[in-house]
């Protein structure tokens, strides 16, 4: 059976979102309440309850197998709990999962990227697929990501690690995601990559977005609030 | 921005699939050389007497054209769920039934078209008349479309499986018979002289039946398979 502690560190309410630049008014909010799930007749954690809103990050940690990346599926809706349910904006998301999805942008342990396609035409597709930003551009993207400009038109399968995740992270880019849900989003990248995922990480926030990430990697946003998730046995 | 609607991304993921088909072109290649093969040893294996072949041609085409579907079924859904793909599908606010609709439009146009442009050949080959070809192409425009729509319903259930393989064709063959069944009486039937409209019309049935009901049957067991 495990438990679960939830803590706090950082400015909590000192943060007011600047430059908002979402659609929505500031009333989101993604709740936990009694989550629980069970996998070979075992519990892997039980009544998990945490919330978070506007402009707040909320970093998932625990030792390997606690149910992290569980926890963050359950999140997108793509598991079921067995006890529990998400909330988002005081109603289960099961209610509405199209408009859930609409506010949500997930990058998982498989970056959801196709290897035959190249780079541009991968976040071509997603722009196609979900509701894009109103300046969403692929290249400017790819930019901002620091992936060199030759790997534009080179099938994903023959970039490295490091730059396919920098492809899967231009994802939240092109978005128009109020939810962005990270598993592990610092995994394969340099120093300098995971120093532009905490760039993106509190741009997102100030502009009144919210994140959950899972990751073993100690994170440095400046400025914004960042709340912890303990799961653990 | 609005997001784009419902249509547009049915094209995208038509137009994507169809992409990639063609960059793993040899992926195409691989149930219709089975296909052209497996029918092309017959008269080999058994007398090559024309009455015959003539005989057994509706049931071999059709068995070969089966078996070939069958193989080619495992790849709708199996790179999208290795490389996180298909997580991304059920996470856009479309309708998951029309997007796996998208991915099944696009199975059949690079397995099942091609089957009935080689099947005239391979017809001839068997000593198949013209009123015999009518009906295979007939049946096969009718009949291959029902094999990727049905396909798809095992494959989504199977495809978070480990040997998966095995399950799908205990799954789906039994489904795949009365396909087979009606497809290659009107065949042999019209190859006789006589009416193939009820067998058409059954085909076109269990086509329209499967339209309606596979996508949903589909997008569920996907959502079942990710659980």
């Amino acid at each position: 059976m495990g438990y679960l502690q939830l803590y706090v560190s950082g400015p909590f309410d000192a943060l007011k979102p600047a430059g908002m630049n979402h659609s929505m008014d500031d009333s989101s909010r993604i709740e936990g309440v009694g989550l629980a799930i069970s996998r070979n007749d075992r519990y892997i954690f039980t009544d998990l309850n945490f919330s978070l809103e506007a402009g707040q990050i909320l970093q998932v940690e625990g030792h390997n197998g606690s149910g992290k990346t569980t926890m963050l599926r359950i999140l997108c809706g793509l598991t079921l709990p067995s006890e529990g349910e998400v909330q988002w904006r005081g109603e289960n998301i099961r209610k509405n999962l199209a408009e859930y999805c609409a506010q949500l942008a997930y990058v998982g342990h498989a970056p959801g990227i196709k290897g035959e396609l190249t780079p541009l035409e991968n976040l071509d597709f997603a722009k196609t697929m979900d509701r894009p930003r109103k300046d969403a551009d692929a290249e400017k993207v790819l930019e901002r990501l620091q992936l060199p400009a030759f790997c534009d038109d080179v099938p994903c399968h023959n970039l490295s690690a490091g730059q396919r995740r920098r492809v899967a992270l231009g994802r939240l880019l092109m978005l128009d995601a109020r939810l962005w849900v990270l598993d592990e989003p610092f995994t394969a990248l340099d120093p300098g990559g995971r120093k532009l995922v905490e760039e993106l990480l509190s741009e997102h926030a100030q502009a009144g977005g919210m994140a959950v990430l899972t990751t073993h990697h100690v994170v440095n946003l400046e400025g914004c609030s960042v709340r912890q998730l303990q799961l653990g046995t | 921005m609005n997001e784009a609607s419902p249509g547009a991304a049915f094209i995208s993921v038509l137009r994507r699939d169809l992409m990639l088909a063609y960059r793993h072109r040899a992926q195409i290649l691989n149930p219709l050389l089975f296909f052209v093969i497996v029918v092309s040893l017959f008269p080999l294996g058994l007398d090559p007497e024309p009455e015959l072949l003539h005989t057994i041609a509706p049931g071999v085409i059709w068995v070969a054209a089966l078996l070939a579907a069958m193989l080619s079924l495992d790849n709708m859904f199996r790179s999208d769920f290795d490389d996180g793909s298909l997580e991304q599908l059920l996470l856009t606010p479309h309708p998951l039934p029309l997007l796996v609709l998208a991915k099944i439009v696009a199975h059949w146009l690079t397995s099942g078209l091609p089957l009935l442009v080689l099947a005239p050949v391979l017809g001839m080959l068997l000593n198949l008349g013209n009123e015999s070809l009518f009906s295979l192409l007939a049946t096969l425009a009718l009949g291959t479309p029902v094999l990727s729509l049905i396909g798809s319903i095992g494959v989504a259930l199977t495809v978070g499986l480990r040997g998966g393989g095995v399950l799908l064709s205990l799954l789906i063959l039994p489904l795949f018979i009365p396909v087979l069944i009606f497809a290659a009486n009107a065949v042999g039937n019209a190859g006789a002289g006589l009416d193939i409209t009820g067998q058409l019309a059954f085909l076109g049935s269990l086509l329209a039946l499967a339209s309606a009901l596979a996508p949903l049957a589909t997008a569920a067991a996907l959502r079942i398979s990710l659980n």
